[in-house]
């Protein structure tokens, strides 16, 4: 198993936000996370990219217990994420955003940094290949050097994108990575989450456009009040009673 | 192009600057700027630490005395040379800085300014009270002037103004180096998403420490500096007004930019010498230029300057730029 997450568990005090969930992702699919709001999604993410520490359970990737790593660590080992909202340098260029996409891969420290030694002028140069590389898998080159603060919110979504490939991700998780963008553009993005599946790249991502999901992704788990209530391919959650009753309301398409 | 018109822009202020003691042969002014020199460092740190890592020290102060400090009590107390004191007083207060950057890093936002104003505070404390070691209140005297270095003679203040501005040169070209690496990036990748930061694979705990660390190296040796520019050492350098001056001259500056510290510094210390005859009212301008520019202009003078020729790029923007991709 590529990513295998067994009796996953997260309390808040009092509240269980995320229960005794067992799930597991197979390398390069698409997989998906859906769930009404408040099911738990987010908190699933935040525990296995390390950014909350589990109550109880275990995380394994590529067979290596990564439970309870702190993210920076998780990152490194090569699983990399987006955040529901953007949180991007509003001043700086989308090409100056990006290059520190790539910090984790190099070793550049103060010294090299002040004498400009060949390690970093190798890093240095590494680094801007790869924000090059990555904003051309996005279709951002012609933005590149605009300010973000000026870039539109799908560009913004994209230039996220780009920061979590810069990482050189195996596996990557995407937080909600339509929201508040129009249809026209959504399409646009699904697209480029094609694209990366196709490149190799491991997608698992958590959205509320229906119809979305049930394109792109190849496998769906869906959560309720923290628990996994139904895993599987688009056809069987869209013919699972549960779901229907939990989740869809009756209608599929909503 | 605008590269080089940067480089051009420092070309003539470094020459403005050498020059300064020939067109303006005043001992005074001579002085004031020599002081305004040691300032800038002592805010290019603090730049370093609240403007690009996104932490307000409000200890920096208290970081600047143990510098002065260390010089003092090093060379008057212990009877020790002059350069190696020298050399010593910013290791002393990096030492410091790191031990206390451990604790305080592990609060943020509000709670690190207030964490570190106590500091700061205790630090005031420490050299007001202990007075067997600082001389307390009574401060600390007899600190030896910069020795001659070869033919050079350092009490010669003009020789003295250039001496403070080689040491401004070798402190801004080692923040310019930082910043504009690797090494400033992930700075500023912590100021801006510490949780994106993270997930990017960045240490932001080690990144954070490096920081914190730097900025006290800077406030040491413009404690340093300041003792044996002055001689003489009062607990008042270690109080939250030199603090607030110092964020003042950032603030005006540009918090974050890189030309800030020298334009702040240089702006309000300039002013407030010709608003001297105001006394204590100077504060009725400064309060309000503060306040305006906190509101209109959160990154300075040279926040406002960049908007302005982002606002200019923006109007000629229509064709992307495409060529410093393909070079």
């Amino acid at each position: 198993m590529f990513l295998e997450v067994k009796k996953l568990t997260k309390r808040f005090g009092g509240l269980i936000a995320v229960k005794e969930v067992d799930y597991t992702i197979e390398k390069g699919k698409i997989n998906a996370i859906i769930g009404p709001n408040g099911a738990g999604k987010s908190t699933f993410f935040n525990l296995i990219s390390g950014m909350l520490k589990p109550s109880s359970g275990k995380i394994f990737f590529k067979h290596q217990d990564i439970t309870g790593l702190p993210a920076n660590k998780i990152a490194k080992l090569g699983i990399s994420r987006t955040f529901q909202t953007t949180t991007l340098f509003e001043k700086a260029s989308v090409f100056e955003n990006v290059v520190v996409g790539h910090r984790l891969r190099t070793k550049t420290n103060m010294f090299d940094a002040l004498f400009h030694t060949p390690r970093y002028k190798r890093e240095e140069e590494e680094s801007k290949e790869k924000a090059l590389e990555v904003l051309k898998f996005t279709g951002l080159l012609d933005v590149a050097d605009q300010v973000v603060a000026n870039i539109s919110q799908e560009e913004k979504k994209r230039t996220a994108f780009a920061l979590a490939l810069a990482t050189d991700p195996e596996l990557v998780f995407l937080d909600e990575p339509t929201a508040g963008i129009n249809p026209d553009e959504t399409d646009k993005l699904s697209e480029l989450i094609i694209e990366m599946a196709r490149d190799g790249i491991t997608v698992c991502l958590i959205e509320h456009k229906m119809q979305m999901v049930m394109q792109l992704a190849e496998k769906i788990m869906v959560l309720n009040y923290g628990e996994k209530i139904a895993e599987g391919t688009p056809q069987e959650i869209q013919n699972n009673e549960q779901v229907i009753k939990a989740y869809l309301g009756g209608s599929v398409s909503a | 192009m605008s590269i080089l018109n940067k480089r051009m822009i420092m070309i003539i202020l470094i020459l403005l600057a050498v020059l300064f003691p020939f067109i303006v042969p005043n001992q005074y002014y001579i002085y004031i700027m020599s002081l305004s020199f040691i300032w800038i460092i002592a805010v290019y740190g603090l730049n370093l630490v609240a403007g690009f890592t996104g932490y307000l020290s409000l200890a920096h102060a208290g970081f600047f005395a143990i510098g002065a400090y260390a010089m003092g009590i090093l060379t008057t107390k212990a009877g020790m040379g002059f350069w190696l004191a020298f050399i010593l007083s910013p290791i002393i207060t990096m030492a410091i800085g790191l031990l206390i950057g451990i604790f305080a890093l592990r609060t943020k936002e509000h709670f690190f300014a207030i964490y570190t104003l106590c500091v700061g505070y205790i630090i005031y404390l420490l050299i007001d009270k202990w007075e067997s070691l600082t001389g307390g209140v009574r401060g600390l005297i007899g600190i030896p002037p910069i020795p001659n270095i070869g033919p050079i003679e350092l009490s010669n203040p003009v020789n003295r103004y250039y001496f403070l501005f080689i040491m401004l040169l070798l402190s801004i070209f080692i923040i310019y180096r930082i910043v504009n690496s690797l090494v400033g990036r992930t700075f500023i990748a912590i100021r801006n998403s510490e949780d994106l930061a993270l997930s990017l694979g960045i240490s932001t705990t080690a990144n954070k420490l490096l920081s914190f660390v730097l900025s006290t190296f800077f406030a040491g040796l413009a404690g340093a500096l300041y003792a044996i520019f002055i001689r003489f050492l009062g607990p008042e350098i270690s109080s939250t007004i030199i603090m607030f001056d110092m964020l003042t001259y950032l603030i005006v500056g540009g918090i974050g930019t890189f030309a800030g510290p020298i334009i702040g510094t240089l702006l309000i210390v300039w002013t407030s010498q010709s608003l001297q005859f105001l006394e204590d009212y100077r504060m009725f301008v400064f309060g309000p230029l503060l306040t305006l520019i906190i509101i209109f202009s959160p990154n300075g003078i040279t926040g406002f300057f960049k908007h302005l020729t982002v606002k200019r790029k923006m109007r000629k923007v229509s064709i992307p730029i495409e060529t410093k991709k393909e070079a």
